[in-house]
């Protein structure tokens, strides 16, 4: 198996909307290459017949009648929320400003 | 007068219907308990002093009745409670009070259980040593310099310094158990399941159990019986009828398992434990002979892979969960200085909220699900779960229930494992082919090693949590429980 690089982690970290600092780098390839070497074991067992298992409870659908019943307020929904707006959670600019 | 503290919920509850003490008398006893030695341990991160005293009243007024009316519990921070603040001991969620209770807290409520406030815990309940929370980490009340498990080691560290008589906790991966064996009390994780999901702080949705802590077994099934149950909220909840617990563990107590079958996992007596662990286990086997149960040897071969398996899916599933964080809805906002795009607030955010384990654990994740390594990694996990699951059934088949140490060690001294992240995971070696399976367990105090507690789990088959109390309220009165060393 490959190890996972620097710039491997830098990748995912992006991905993961995770702003990671160099020092972090450094670590973290380190630490998760240990990690990523030690779980490659589960291909040991990789026999093509056996169904994976997603849950140990078979999940169906449910669903419920169709009648309206209370949910939160929208100042509740809102009262956690870091910035707020005319009654709407308000978030930074979308666009980058070239855009 | 008895100190109301050393109690067990049980005998609290008989004092408290027979109005002998008064709930207010019992909550306050508790809180002031905390005021005294929670400085040095350190279990919670949140008191509600105010509130549990007002549910205390209401209690004292009549206005609610039960089986443990008036008994004060401690909450895990990764459950929501309503309006008071819920952080899962992550900086992500600082001051955050949660506009609605979750379905545990709801039936604690209606059974008029006091909440003396939230416990200390692993960041989002990552980790196996509470080392990882945010805001410090818990002290273990048998030695203030060692760890007191994790992720739960403040709901189990409160249960050892009697500041509580009853905790709950969530258990993903042995985060109930595992605490629950360092500190020498009781944790059970319940049938995945058996109890609702609705209002935890998501970690592994298809691993999260939250269940009883307590000091003993029959404690433990009287809090697991309040909070299971099926609820419509959850579409993983059982639509089944929860087997009596209550019942089972009073069995237990009496003393005879003539007629069980315990299989030993053949794969978890070997040389991974410490020889004290391995002493304190092999001794309780035989104390459960005496009581008529009989011993079968049974293999799991496909136990090996669960570690790496869960520490495939939990990340992978954590990665998915934590994307929620995101500076938007709730919690922290960082960087928003008007200049930066919605991307940079969110990735400064989470860099700033987060900690270096769940960091990891959603790179980790973030690389399992990822095109071109999803089948070698998260797939092959998924089979292995298949695997894990055929072990279980084909022993049950053979024995009433699975035994084994809890942890292969006893509590280490803080730092000792924080910087090989490895290292930390074999913690939940023993713990881990539960939650893959999906079935119960129980961890019982079954003696001491190097003056520090030793673990004693029971697994039991799906939907069958009445045996494993059975089994375990007898190993209680075989072995009895353990004592702390007085803070």
């Amino acid at each position: 198996m490959a190890a996972i690089s620097r710039e491997e982690v830098a990748h995912l970290a992006r991905l993961s909307r995770l702003a990671v600092t160099e020092e972090e780098l450094d670590r973290f390839a380190g630490q998760l290459d240990v990690i990523l070497q030690s779980v490659a074991r589960v291909g040991e067992v990789a026999a093509e017949d056996i169904p994976p298992t997603s849950h140990s409870v078979p999940l169906t659908n449910v669903y419920r009648d169709d009648v309206p019943v209370p949910s939160l307020t929208q100042d509740e929904a809102l009262s956690g929320a870091p910035d707020a707006y005319e009654g709407r959670f308000r978030v930074p600019r979308i666009l980058d400003e070239e855009d | 007068m008895t100190d109301l503290t050393r109690m067990s919920a049980a005998d609290l509850s008989k004092l408290i219907t027979a109005k002998e003490v008064s709930a207010v008398e019992v909550a306050t006893a508790h809180l002031d308990r905390i005021s005294a030695v929670d400085d040095r341990v350190h279990a919670f991160l949140h008191v509600d002093r105010e509130g549990a005293l007002e549910a205390a009243a209401r209690v004292d007024r009549g206005e609610v009745t039960g089986p443990l009316a008036g008994v004060p519990i401690a909450v895990k921070d990764v459950v929501t409670t309503k309006g008071i603040p819920t952080t899962a001991a992550s900086k992500i969620l600082e001051g955050w009070k949660p506009p609605y209770d979750a379905t545990i807290v709801e039936r604690l409520k209606k059974a008029g259980m006091p909440i003396l406030g939230k416990t200390n815990m692993d960041e989002f309940a990552m980790g196996s040593s509470t080392e990882y929370s945010a805001y410090g980490p818990t002290n273990n009340p048998w030695d203030l310099g060692r760890i007191p498990g994790g992720s739960g080691g403040g709901s189990a560290a409160a249960l050892a310094a009697y500041e509580a008589p009853l905790a709950i906790g969530t258990d993903t991966g042995g985060s109930i158990r595992q605490p629950g064996a360092v500190t020498g009390t009781v944790g059970a994780k319940p049938t995945y399941g058996g109890t609702s999901r609705y209002g935890l702080i998501a970690f592994s949705s298809s691993l999260d159990t939250p269940g009883p802590c307590a000091r003993t077994v029959e404690d433990a099934a009287l809090l697991h019986a309040v909070i299971a149950g099926h609820d419509p909220r959850d579409s993983t909840s059982i639509p089944q009828p929860v087997p009596d617990v209550v019942a089972a563990a009073r069995l237990g107590k009496q003393g005879d398992l003539s007629g069980v079958k315990l299989g030993v996992v053949k794969e978890f007596t070997g040389d991974g434990s410490e020889p004290g662990v391995s002493a304190a286990f092999k001794d309780s086997l035989e104390a459960l002979v005496k009581l008529g149960a009989e011993i079968v040897e049974v293999s799991c071969p496909n136990f090996q892979y669960a570690l790496p398996a869960y520490y495939l899916i939990a990340p992978s599933e954590c990665s998915s969960n934590l994307a929620r964080f995101d500076g938007v809805r709730y919690g922290l906002r960082e960087g928003d200085d008007g200049n930066r795009s919605l991307e940079e607030v969110m990735s400064l955010t989470r860099e700033a909220g987060f900690g270096a384990e769940v960091k990891r654990r959603i790179i980790i994740g973030t690389y399992a699900l990822s095109s071109g390594y999803y089948d070698a990694y998260y797939g092959q996990a998924q089979k292995v779960r298949t695997l894990i699951t055929r072990d279980f059934q084909s022993a049950f088949e053979k024995v009433d229930v699975l035994v084994s140490p809890t942890t292969p060690f006893v509590a280490f001294p803080f730092g000792s494992r924080t910087s090989d992240p490895y290292q930390m995971y074999l913690a939940d070696l023993f713990t881990i082919p539960t939650n893959l399976y999906g079935g119960p367990a129980i961890s019982v105090p079954c003696g001491l090693s190097e003056g520090l507690p030793v673990g004693f789990q029971i697994m039991a088959p799906t939907m069958a949590d009445d045996r494993m109390y059975r089994v375990a309220a007898a190993l209680e009165s075989a072995v009895g429980t353990l004592t702390p060393p007085a803070l």
